[in-house]
């Protein structure tokens, strides 16, 4: 069977890849665009770890096949920062101590990021059932979700400095 | 073991074609299912065409003389964006959006938790009770075909060789519905039952219609005709809804899994369908 081409859109920038029909999104990102800080936990949709926005909404990229993305936006976690400077929910994550291993970090990042992109101030059981799909088995998700409230209230104060 | 084709057609018409010209190739619409399947070995399509390219088949769109047509790749999470059909039909709108977590209902669909026929998927139950239909589209044209019609078994539907389902229907909303499951976690999990109910009452409270859906009890979802017919006519007091979960109890036949044994399926059964009329029914009086 021969390789297919794809045309998409990662982080903003165009990219083009091969790939066989039945390879992941995950797989592609990381194993033919070098981005590896998306992470296969499960490989079945469970866990979250795999998570990235396309066309704006977040999704597990285990449970997407790459030739579907042609034409569309990808967004992994290492669009999230700006260059060096780390984004608001990372600084958190860092600060609250709200990772371990680290290796679900990423998925729960871009996860927290879609919930205050939509819902600036969310209350913590929103924050609970909105990280459902995100599993974490070295923290207990109590600091997970202490450092995506203070993230959210930070964000808050930043909007009202510009406005 | 080789790769499937990938086959992205825009139309129906070319879906079709690619369909029944492979007896190997599957729709995909969310892929939250048959990628899991082909991962795991369980699934070995020889060909996957995608559907989301077909123009239309990403939405909702309003019936003529009421009424809803929500389209075969249309994500569970966007039925909830849809004012008017979360309004008018709050129970498969909830229902669909107790599947998974947010990034598998932000890909999952309602016409791929019916046509990957699991005795226990969520919405199945609310659309029976809806008396939702689909429009099947295949080599010998299209038809259009009662949800309740299409799982024939675990993960077998009654689809012929080259159908698949372009668009689920519902009716004009004549009162409320309604979707509860029982799980043994909050989120993330498989119903151990479900139960739908859609309801109808007239300017006296008197119910006039009802139909009520149960899952995880049996090899398919059951439309309980008896217990809708133990409601029609009564203004569901205590007594009418005992008869009712009486009903739904006698048609229930599960298996024991580690999730659940038969016996406590058909007590929750019971108990879930109280409820779900309950709510239902308060829906309904709110809107009349």
């Amino acid at each position: 069977m021969s390789k297919l081409l794809v045309s998409t859109s990662v982080n903003g920038d165009p990219q083009q890849f091969l790939c066989d029909p039945d390879t992941t999104l995950l797989d592609a990102l990381r194993e033919e665009m070098g981005l590896t800080g998306s992470k296969e936990g499960c490989g079945s949709g469970d866990c979250g770890a795999c998570t990235v926005m396309l066309d704006g909404r977040m999704v597990c990229s285990c449970l997407v096949l790459a030739p579907e993305v042609e034409g569309r936006q990808v967004t992994t976690i290492e669009g999230v920062a700006e260059g060096s400077r780390l984004h608001p929910i990372q600084r958190k994550f860092l600060e609250h101590g709200a990772l371990q291993c680290g290796f679900c970090t990423p998925g729960f990042i871009v996860a927290a990021k879609a919930l205050l992109d939509r819902n600036p101030d969310p209350s913590e059981s929103e924050v609970r059932y909105w990280l459902a799909g995100n599993l974490c088995r070295c923290t207990g998700y109590d600091k997970i979700v202490r450092a995506v409230l203070d993230a959210a209230a930070e964000l808050r104060q930043d909007r009202r400095a510009v406005a | 073991m080789s790769s499937p084709a990938y086959h992205a057609p825009e139309t129906i018409e070319q879906a079709v074609a690619l369909l029944a010209g492979d007896t190997g190739a599957r729709p995909l619409a969310g892929g939250t299912d048959i990628i899991v399947q082909m991962r795991s070995g369980r699934s070995a399509p020889s060909a996957i065409v995608d559907l989301k390219r077909i123009a239309g088949i990403g939405g909702v769109r309003p019936l003529p003389g009421g009424g809803f047509a929500i389209g075969a790749t249309m994500p569970c999470t966007s039925l909830k964006d849809d004012a008017a059909l979360a309004a008018a039909w709050p129970g498969v709108v909830e229902a669909a959006n107790l599947i998974g977590s947010v990034q598998v209902r932000n890909r999952a669909t309602l016409a791929g938790n019916l046509c990957n026929a699991s005795p226990a998927a969520d919405s199945v139950p609310a659309l029976v009770a809806a008396g939702a239909t689909c429009l099947v589209a295949g080599p010998h044209g299209e038809r259009v075909v009662p949800v309740a019609d299409i799982p024939a078994g675990p993960g077998r539907t009654s689809l012929a060789p080259g159908e698949f389902v372009v668009e689920i229907r519902l009716p004009p909303q004549a009162g409320a519905d309604a979707y509860l499951r029982a799980t043994p976690r909050t989120e993330m999990d498989i119903a151990v039952v479900g139960v739908g109910a859609s309801l109808a009452l007239n300017a006296d409270g008197i119910c006039t219609a009802a139909r009520i859906a149960v899952g995880a009890v049996a090899p398919t979802v059951l439309l309980v005709g008896d217990a809708g017919a133990a409601l029609v006519g009564t203004r569901l007091d205590a007594a009418a809804l005992e008869r009712m979960a009486d009903a739904v109890r006698a048609a229930c036949r599960p298996i024991d899994d580690k999730r659940g044994t038969a016996e406590y399926r058909t007590a929750m059964a019971g108990v879930l369908a109280g409820r779900v009329v309950k709510i239902a029914l308060e829906r309904a009086g709110s809107k009349a």
